[in-house]
């Protein structure tokens, strides 16, 4: 090998690490703080910069997992799927949003659903997958909600939702603001039978996600940070023409106005919610 | 109360004051006025009809809106007597964008409640344009559990652009007061009827609507969104309105066809503002079938009855 080759090898060799050093699946930056961390790093806590404690949207399933023993989890009522009833078209048709929108995410909708235990107790939960339209309640989230809710007053459990939602899906209109009352009809039935509902408010819900079985939990548990609003920040400020203060809409914000018992980390939902579930029995 | 009048009107508008100069002239045979007042007469019946026959989803936004449109206080005085209007949460303050008391319908008891717009600048401004706060769900859950307490029907009127979203509505908890007022409505065991009569402004609307069952005007909207905030969100641009007005499926045929009321009250020629004794009459009459209807449920059967309404709502594939 002559010189040239050598070094040339040498090169290659430092461009690979030089490459895998700059690569985003390695570092990310904290949209917070601004900290550079290890992704490891990041996993490692759960999905929150281990800087500042920012917490970063996470998948349905990644939520579920944080709180259920492994491989404990047993999906329900995958099958569901959204119709296009009013045939919606924006600058898109609406099902053609809904068929990129299983494709991204290996969902059928936005809502993850199912059966899992904590520390050994069967409850019944479920979580919204933001990518997934926004995490837009139409006529399948709100079906599947309610059937969580009515297979859990069957099977004797309490109900655990985690919400993250921009609120009602637009394209299917009035049907989906039908949701709203569904849903919290359906918690109702859930009270009578003495189950619990534990509402896990997390970045970020809003809309009439807020304004219906969200904001209903026996016990309400914000994520750090979050944003949990009726209205959004941008409709409040073009309503008042006013620059919102700082942390308005913010779960810290909620917690000090009384619309959640807590604003709790990721990292103790576990333990809580299983001592909330002693009490609830 | 002076008179507004929409753009597709005008044709309405011209014939009218063609009448009234008509009538205002002497020089003519009373035969020749009573010939000519006739045909001007029944032209006018004819174009009011044709006009509103025929208005698109984005006329219709404007005649739900329409400024001479009766409002919640319209017909609570045409419609029932004895009213005694209760205010306040009990917990922060009274909100006066929602309405509410006793009063008789027939005879008999009722509670009555809706959002209530204001005539002029001076009102709006009282009434917050019929967009209540957190406090006027908290007072119409009070009320709802008084009805439920004392067994009398409910009747509630609905027309709002939606509930506030300002910075005192959302520090006060806004979306928690709709969420219970949902919660309390899906509660009660005693009738409750609801008429759209305007605005169907999404959840600020719902918060007073789970009736047992539900009607709305003819030209009156229930849509999950503002045509405008929609055309905003979908469409990055307000001025998309009409578009989304048509998209949002919003008028009372559509939400007849989906399923979502159970009647469609119609309105006289040229829309419920040009007769208020004949569109009160109307409703009236469909309070007294629903509720001679309710009536021969027991408590249970009604709670389930409003239970099964709502669960069924929804349109999917599995």
């Amino acid at each position: 090998m002559g010189i040239r080759d050598f070094l040339s090898e040498k090169i290659q060799k430092v461009n690979v690490i030089g490459k895998k050093e700059i690569d985003e699946n390695l570092w990310m930056k904290c949209t917070s703080c601004g900290e550079v961390n290890y992704h490891r790093e990041v996993a490692k806590s759960l999905n929150t910069c281990p800087k500042c404690g920012k917490h970063f949207i996470i998948s349905a399933m990644e939520k579920i997992n944080i709180i259920v023993d492994k491989g404990s989890f047993q999906e329900i009522d995958s099958n569901l799927r959204s119709l296009d009833p009013l045939k919606f078209r924006d600058s898109k048709k609406y099902p053609d949003r809904v068929k990129a929108a299983i494709k991204k995410t290996k969902m059928n909708d936005a809502f993850l659903s199912g059966i899992g235990r904590i520390n050994g107790r069967p409850v019944h939960i479920g979580a919204y997958e933001f990518s997934f339209l926004g995490g837009s309640m139409g006529s399948v989230v709100g079906e599947k909600i309610v059937r969580l809710i009515e297979s859990a007053i069957d099977n004797n459990q309490h109900v655990i939702t985690l919400s993250c939602s921009g609120g009602a899906r637009m394209q299917e209109s009035i049907l989906s603001l039908m949701q709203m009352a569904k849903t919290s009809a359906a918690l109702v039935k859930l009270r009578k039978a003495g189950l619990a509902h534990i509402s896990m408010l997390t970045d970020p819900t809003t809309g009439g996600v807020t304004a219906s079985y969200a904001m209903l939990g026996d016990v309400n548990i914000a994520e750090p940070g979050s944003l949990i609003c009726f209205a959004g920040p941008r409709v409040i400020e073009q309503t008042i023409r006013q620059t919102l203060p700082e942390g308005f809409q913010r779960a810290e914000f909620l917690l000090e106005h009384g619309m959640v018992d807590m604003v709790l980390p990721r990292s103790e939902w576990k333990g809580t919610l299983s001592n909330l579930l002693d009490f609830f029995g | 109360m002076s008179m507004t009048t929409l753009d597709f009107e005008a044709p309405i508008l011209e014939i009218e004051s063609r009448i009234d100069e008509i009538k205002n002239v002497s020089g003519l045979g009373a035969g020749e006025i009573d010939a000519e007042l006739k045909s001007l007469e029944d032209k006018l019946t004819k174009l009011k009809a044709n006009i509103y026959k025929k208005l698109t989803p984005p006329q219709k936004v404007l005649v739900a809106r329409h400024p001479n449109r009766p409002y919640t206080l319209d017909y609570i005085n045409s419609i029932f007597t004895d009213f005694v209007e209760l205010h306040g949460d009990r917990l922060y303050r009274d909100d006066p964008a929602i309405i509410c008391g006793t009063a008789k319908l027939n005879g008999d008891p009722v509670l009555v409640m809706g959002h209530q717009k204001g005539r002029n600048t001076k009102e709006n401004i009282h009434r917050n344009f019929g967009m209540a706060n957190p406090e006027g769900y908290r007072k119409a859950q009070r009320m709802f559990k008084m009805a439920e307490t004392f067994n009398r029907p409910i009747v509630t009127f609905v027309d709002t652009p939606g509930a506030y979203p300002g910075i005192g509505a959302e520090e006060r908890g806004q979306a928690e007061a709709i969420a219970k007022s949902l919660m309390v409505m899906a509660e009660l065991t005693v009738p409750m009827v609801t008429i759209i009569t305007g605005e169907g402004g999404s959840g600020g609307a719902l918060g007073i609507a789970m009736g047992n069952r539900v009607a709305m005007l003819e030209h009156s909207i229930y849509a999950v969104i503002s045509p405008e905030g929609c055309a905003s969100i979908l469409w990055k641009d307000p001025a998309y309105a009409g578009k989304a007005a048509e998209a949002l499926k919003l008028t009372a045929q559509d939400l007849k066809e989906q399923k979502i009321i159970d009647e469609i009250i119609s309105e006289p020629a040229g829309g419920a503002h040009r007769d208020y004794d004949l569109i009160s009459s109307r409703v009236k009459d469909f309070i007294l079938r629903a509720l001679s209807d309710l009536k021969k449920m027991d408590r249970e059967k009604i709670f389930e009855d409003r239970y099964q309404k709502f669960r069924a709502m929804g349109v999917f594939a599995e």
